[in-house]
């Protein structure tokens, strides 16, 4: 799957004890340190440092590793060494070792500033020097933005200013960028604008933290190693595919990034496109990233939006209701969001895919806040059987095969057939073989965040978006987004349910029914 | 739920958990390959509880044969835990009595997963070859534990006379930490390598199976020191600019010193069983970078440069000159 990776391997003689055939030895990143902007946030406390602790605890972070904060608080280096061991002893998915936390800690080092600040990159740069000669980084670092999109490109601007954008020769410097990449496709295109004019784009990681690398390479596998599903992966045999992220909690903490975004440039934009794009693009040459890419990038620019957007399309935003046995408030009483906000908490388009594999074959994608449960899923429902044998009462429990692959909670593979009901009359009833992947065990199973900060630090050509998906994503999306915007006030549906009767419409408009996931 | 059946016959217990995956409602086996674990009544119940853990990564059902030869009637004696109860996979712990003792693959035969590879581990005591072994024959991939044995060194040295492909020592799969680092240490630009030494503890067949693979891989003499431990204490490397030194004396935490840099730090911790054999378990095809190194420890294969190091040869290495 890797795309020949380190970057300093290439002009001296190959390492004599790697060995293709030895496939114990992971991929350890070379010398490196990584500095992370916006370290107060919940990410940084929840996801990165945790997942950061997590690599150095299973070996596979280089020895001398430095992790950088910068942030608008007056700490010292031991007040940020403090949280960071708090966050790391309440996430991390490893058990707490005292001597990995111990190395961990040498490498920490604090920046405080802003992002205006000329004075702090100033220090950052000397802390950055300070490690490369203590610590060893060797001039290898990589810059994590986690911080709100609007600081982007301040904090690129100051990278470049202050020369940390330029690696001294034999050394890398990469940037990492979160979703959303942009609100729309001018939005984005500035952002690639400004990321561009600094790093060049093999070191720009744009990360999507709902879509692991470990469901990528699920789905490449299922897909591409068996002979079983390709045969039956198309038009012929498709009837539809239904593409769904449900959530059960509400916005949380997260108004002020919310109100205005909505469901569909939240969710909809990268994380259901890419599925759509995995499940649907041809065969790759090969799994090298730059591979992949090109299918995606091909599948994605044959995505057709339904001439009637208002009869394919459907938007909504939860009211009060109960919850799992909880009751919750509306969206519009959640606290920060204005009374009258037209910002959707559900959104449901159908798309249609213009290749002489899908042709056809409507493409159903829904995302949505307090839903009925939590779940990703990708459901390919198949026809039904072009004749049935049977007596019309045998098979009127039958319902038409699904091929579902589920992403979350528990990554699995199901299959729905018709089955006979055991017992002298003959009849068929749908039935589902399950198939999920192994427990997560503590050493191996890693959270998305621990594989991307590792294929980061090791270079590894990403599996995640490059640009050019991110601005066919937007296109996709705009015209939907205004269309909406001159519908007014979405429907209301109530939460705990799956969603505004609208969406249902839009499924019955085409005979077909949204699958209870 | 656990039952235990006295008396009982290979499709007894499998009809048992067939009946209980109905009673579950589980409609399929979601396991993906069977682990035979062949161990003495001493050694199962560790054995037991590191596969239930490493069954968490890889679904399995773990079949446990505890052979009690002797004079009693030939007799089957199982305890089933259900799928749920210790974990993801289903569990057999089995006593065979008398003469069964020597026929244990016929009551593991019918209760192996259809199609599933199998791993076949011996936790203790392993027979001479384990290809040739009834148990044995049935399995991919056949995993030791050297280190178990009175006399690693020795029983290290029966495992390379009796190697076939699939075989692998759980001293190996101990030495992962180690040669990642070490792969990891050249991946930087470092030059030839013109000669090293390994530092452990006596008698350490992991440390000698390092040695050995550094021998293969770089193509020079690596000095065997023995040290107090724990395990192997340090791996030197040296080059023209200086030696490369990986230092490791409290079992917990490495020390990486190249010429010309700073001192490095990283955690590098003696793993539990339960994380090798999960190691194992990853990959069932043979390990072949393992067979040329086994291979290389009886001199099988082409002489090694100088077996034994330069200098100051360890008891065990001694020891190894007279069992042969």
């Amino acid at each position: 799957m890797s795309e020949g990776s380190t970057a300093e391997g290439s002009t001296t003689a190959p390492n004599p004890l790697r060995d293709p055939r030895d496939r114990r030895l992971p991929r350890v990143a070379g010398p490196c340190g990584m500095v992370i902007f916006g370290v107060t946030g919940d990410l940084a406390r929840k996801k990165l440092m945790p997942a950061i602790y997590d690599l150095s605890n299973r070996g596979l972070l280089p020895p001398g590793f430095a992790l950088v904060g910068f942030a608008r608080r007056t700490w010292a280096d031991e007040d940020f060494m403090q949280v960071v061991h708090d966050a790391v002893k309440e996430h991390s998915r490893t058990p707490f070792r005292e001597e990995v936390w111990a190395n961990l800690a040498y490498g920490i080092r604090f920046v405080p500033g802003d992002f205006s600040d000329d004075a702090a990159f100033a220090r950052l740069r000397e802390t950055i020097d300070e490690l490369d000669r203590d610590r060893g980084t060797l001039g290898n670092h990589a810059f994590y933005l986690s911080v709100p999109p609007k600081f982007f490109p301040d904090v690129i601007r100051q990278l470049k200013h202050h020369g940390l954008a330029e690696a001294p020769d034999g050394s890398w410097r990469r940037v990492v960028i979160e979703k959303p990449f942009g609100h729309d496709l001018k939005s984005a295109q500035e952002l690639n604008r400004v990321v561009g004019e600094v790093f060049e784009s093999g070191s720009v990681f744009r990360i999507d933290h709902y879509l692991g690398k470990e469901t990528v390479q699920n789905i490449l596998a299922m897909r591409f190693s068996n002979e079983l599903f390709e045969p039956i992966w198309n038009a012929n045999y498709v009837d539809h595919v239904q593409i769904t992220m449900a959530e059960d909690v509400g916005i949380g903490g997260r108004a002020g990034y919310y109100d205005g975004i909505g469901a569909a440039r939240d969710v909809i934009q990268n994380h259901l496109l890419q599925l759509l794009a995995l499940t649907a693009m041809e065969e790759p040459v090969s799994f090298a990233a730059a591979s992949v890419r090109i299918e995606k990038e091909k599948v994605l620019s044959a995505v057709r939006l339904p001439a009637d957007l208002g009869d394919a399309s459907a938007r909504g935003q939860y009211a009060a209701g109960w919850q799992g046995g909880v009751p919750v408030v509306g969206y519009l009483d959640e606290e920060g969001i204005s009374p009258d906000s037209t910002t959707e908490t559900y959104a449901a388009l159908q798309l249609d895919i213009d290749t002489r594999r899908w042709a056809g074959v409507p493409w159903f994608l829904r995302t949505g806040k307090r839903l009925g449960r939590r779940v990703t899923e990708v459901a390919v429902v198949f026809k039904r059987a072009p004749h049935l044998p049977f007596e019309q009462t045998a098979t009127a429990e039958l319902g038409q095969n699904a091929l579902v692959i589920r992403v979350q909670p528990d990554e699995g593979l199901a299959l729905r057939f018709g089955s006979k009901v055991p017992g002298t009359a003959m009849e068929v009833r749908d039935v589902t073989m399950d198939f999920a992947y192994g427990e997560t065990f503590t050493e191996s199973s890693p959270e998305a965040y621990e594989r991307l900060i590792l294929d980061v630090l090791i270079g590894e050509a990403p599996l995640f978006p490059r640009h050019e998906e991110v601005e066919l994503a937007w296109q996709i999306l705009d015209p939907v987004e205004e269309f909406w915007a001159g519908q007014g006030q979405p429907e209301p549906y109530a939460a705990g349910t799956w969603g505004p009767p609208s969406a249902n419409g839009m499924m019955a408009r085409t005979n077909r029914t949204w699958r209870r996931p | 739920m656990i039952v235990d059946l006295t008396d009982t016959t290979a499709g007894a217990i499998g009809a048992a958990l067939v009946q209980a995956r109905h009673s579950a409602g589980v409609p399929a086996v979601g396991m993906v390959m069977t682990l035979v674990i062949v161990a003495e009544e001493r050694d199962h119940y560790d054995a037991l509880r590191a596969s239930l853990d490493a069954a968490r990564e890889h679904p399995a059902r773990v079949l446990v044969a505890i052979p009690r030869p002797g004079r009693s009637q030939p007799r089957l004696d199982a305890e089933i835990r259900f799928l749920g109860d210790s974990g993801p996979g289903e569990t057999v712990v089995m006593r065979m009595h008398g003469d069964l003792a020597a026929h244990a693959e016929s009551v593991l035969t019918p209760l192996l997963l259809p199609d599933a590879p199998v791993l076949a581990w011996w936790p203790g005591h392993a027979p001479e070859v384990l290809a040739h072994d009834p148990v044995g024959a049935l399995a991919q991939r056949r995993v030791t534990d050297s280190a178990a044995s009175d006399d690693p060194y020795a029983e290290l040295v029966r495992r390379s006379h009796g190697y076939q492909p699939g075989d692998t020592d759980l001293a190996w799969t101990r030495v992962t930490g180690w040669r990642t680092l070490l792969a990891a240490a050249l991946d930087q630009p470092t030059g030839p390598i013109l000669g090293g030494s390994v530092s452990c503890e006596p008698a350490s067949p992991s440390a000698e199976l390092l040695a050995v693979w550094l021998e293969i891989k770089l193509g020079v003499v690596i000095e065997r020191i023995d040290t107090n431990g724990p395990g192997i204490t340090a791996v030197t490397l040296t080059t023209a600019d200086g030696d490369l030194t990986i230092s490791r004396p409290d079992g917990r935490v490495a020390h990486l010193l190249r010429p010309g840099q700073p001192e490095r730090q990283v955690s590098l911790i003696r793993r539990e069983v339960a994380e090798t054999i999960a190691e194992e378990m990853r990959r069932l095809d043979p390990d072949e970078v393992y067979g040329q190194v086994i291979g290389r420890v009886t001199g099988t294969a082409e002489p090694v440069p100088n077996p034994f190091g330069t200098q100051d040869v360890g008891s065990q290495t001694t020891g190894v000159s007279d069992t042969e």
